[in-house]
């Protein structure tokens, strides 16, 4: 693999995670619990959305292959994503949904962080552009989960319930492949230090949300490895329907 | 709050409130009205607001599927508006008393409408270009004349959702333009969603003049600025043009140009099909009122918490 696989590679593993993250997001449109909610809901997912054309458009030149972000996310099948399982996790209540988004915006705020002071310039340029939408997105989800692991029984306990479900989910986002090794020089981070650092905040987070962390030993992952759940498959057939029942047409 | 349903009508007030209409000043939240204005703003600011988020259901159905990145975030981007609109809307109708949660209920017992074009289904994406291209043109329409209405609150909301609905008409149109530049499937596709979607959209505008009771009142309290009729031939003439640039046909065989007017005149519009739809009879209206009570009874332990949360910050300052 050359340095420029690798980064094609390593920026289609956030590409994908954007976009599958966005298009389970957007599955609330018209479901929030309130108004403002349903309008906040679908604005992380437009977020992400942007945020996995800006990497697949930086992706590409380095692929060096005829291809377009939307060859890429709508002509790619299951065994060739390289999202983490997070993504495509289902939204489950809003509490697992405010759960998954807390948990992988703690991890995207870290990874873009490192990637914003990268000598690379593309890497450096989306680690700046896609940061500060994430931390909105931090800020939000936690302070949901906050309020709700305060606000009544039931509440805290369908939070306490996410928190569970969800963690087998996060060792995913702390696997690395060949390419982490390729482009160590530039990444700016050590994945070992960085889920450290990771743990810490969430354990405190969580710690004030009344929680301790999950004792399960439970974990899945693949997702970088393109082995994914059962459930990714649903969300691609349903976004890319058009795409593929009409493969000759423009929209 | 004074409750104005027992506020004696003074001479003075009524006075002072037909004069203000006069003028054409505003009526603001805190002037006195009669209530029987108060009523009629209300009941027509919140079937708007329910409107703008029944809305977000055709929409939102095409979202997951939308062909393109740019596609999906146009779409994502107008129904938030849509629901942004619901938002705006619902805030700028509780300056006449009534408050968010009760709207909603009397959506629920179905004693608030929502305009019936949203009890189609949207079958094909072509319907989510017929939609922003036809039913927010219309809306347009309705809206533009709206921003002169009399209630200060509705007709400011009007001028801000003005601007946004025309880029929702753009984009429409381009939608629609794009498929009829396409393969011939997707040409039939666009003309079959025209067809579907051109009779209603013209329904939106409501009875002829002649059948609308109503009218007459909310024209004299200038809540209504124009008829419905005259509305709906504002439409017509500006939508018919940019269906023929894209090589769309207006599926209506009695349609004619009058060259003297220069407005087109069209063939009977079934009314038995728009009351039916009204009385609640329409392909979706049972589906979009039980997505709508579904998910918000789904929603209800998210407010209990909000509200308990709330409370406990409260009890600790």
């Amino acid at each position: 693999m050359t340095t420029d696989q690798a980064r094609y590679q390593y920026l289609l593993r956030f590409a994908d995670t954007s976009l599958v993250m966005a298009q389970r997001l957007a599955e609330w449109c018209s479901r929030g619990p309130i108004l403002e909610e349903d309008l906040a809901l679908t604005n992380i997912s437009l977020d992400y959305f942007g945020q996995a054309e800006a990497f697949y458009n930086t992706a590409i030149p380095f692929g060096g292959k005829q291809e377009t972000a939307d060859d890429l996310a709508f002509r790619r099948s299951e065994r060739e994503y390289f999202n983490f399982l997070i993504a495509e996790a289902d939204n489950g209540d809003y509490a697992r949904t405010m759960m998954k988004i807390y948990l992988l915006s703690v991890y995207l705020e870290k990874i873009y962080t490192a990637l914003s002071t990268s000598s690379q310039p593309e890497l450096n340029m989306l680690g700046v552009k896609s940061l500060k939408e994430i931390m909105y997105h931090k800020r939000h989800s936690s302070a949901w989960l906050f309020r709700l692991a305060h606000g009544t029984a039931e509440s805290a306990s369908r939070v306490q319930q996410a928190l569970q479900d969800v963690w087998s989910y996060t060792d995913d986002l702390f696997s690395t492949d060949v390419c982490d090794e390729l482009l160590s020089g530039e990444l700016n981070y050590e994945i070992t230090a960085m889920k450290h650092v990771w743990l810490a905040e969430v354990e405190e987070f969580m710690k004030q949300c009344g929680f301790v962390l999950p004792q399960t030993t439970y974990q899945i992952q693949g997702g970088i490895k393109q082995m994914h759940t059962e459930a990714l498959g649903h969300v691609l057939c349903e976004m890319q329907y058009l795409q593929r029942a009409y493969p000759n047409a423009k929209w | 709050m004074e409750d104005i349903l027992t506020t004696p009508i003074s001479q003075t007030a009524l006075a002072h409130f037909e004069a203000r209409l006069q003028n054409d000043e505003k009526i603001e939240p805190k002037d006195w009205m009669p209530e029987a204005y108060r009523k009629t703003v209300l009941r027509q600011m919140m079937q708007h607001a329910h409107s703008e988020v029944i809305g977000m259901q055709p929409e939102g159905n095409w979202v997951l599927r939308a062909p393109s990145l740019r596609a999906k975030k146009i779409l994502l981007a107008k129904i938030q508006d849509e629901g942004g609109h619901g938002l705006y809307l619902y805030s700028a109708a509780e300056t006449l008393g009534m408050d968010r949660t009760e709207m909603i209920q009397l959506l629920h017992e179905q004693k608030a409408k929502y305009s019936s074009i949203f009890n189609y289904p949207a079958l094909t994406w072509a319907d989510i270009g017929a939609i922003g291209w036809l039913v927010d043109g219309a809306a347009i329409v309705n809206q533009v004349s709206l921003q002169r209405t009399s209630y200060g609150p509705y007709a400011r909301a009007m001028v801000r959702i003005c601007k946004e609905e025309s880029f929702h008409q753009r984009q429409g149109y381009e939608i629609m333009a794009t498929m009829m530049k396409g393969t011939p499937e997707q040409q039939a596709m666009a003309q079959d969603a025209m067809n579907r979607w051109w009779w209603p959209s013209l329904m939106m505008f409501g009875p002829h003049d002649a059948d609308s009771p109503h009218t007459e009142q909310s024209m004299e309290w200038k809540i209504k600025r124009e008829s419905n009729d005259r509305l709906r031939q504002k439409f017509i003439d500006k939508t018919i043009d940019q269906a023929y640039v894209i090589g769309l046909t207006i599926p209506d065989k009695d349609l004619k140009f009058n060259e003297e007017t220069k407005s087109y005149s069209i063939g009977p519009i079934n009314w038995d099909e728009f009351w039916s739809v009204v009385k609640g009879n329409g392909p979706c209206n049972k589906q979009r009122m039980t997505h709508h009570i579904k998910y918000h009874e789904e929603g209800r332990w998210v407010r209990e918490a909000l509200e308990a949360f709330a409370k406990k910050q409260i009890e600790m300052n």
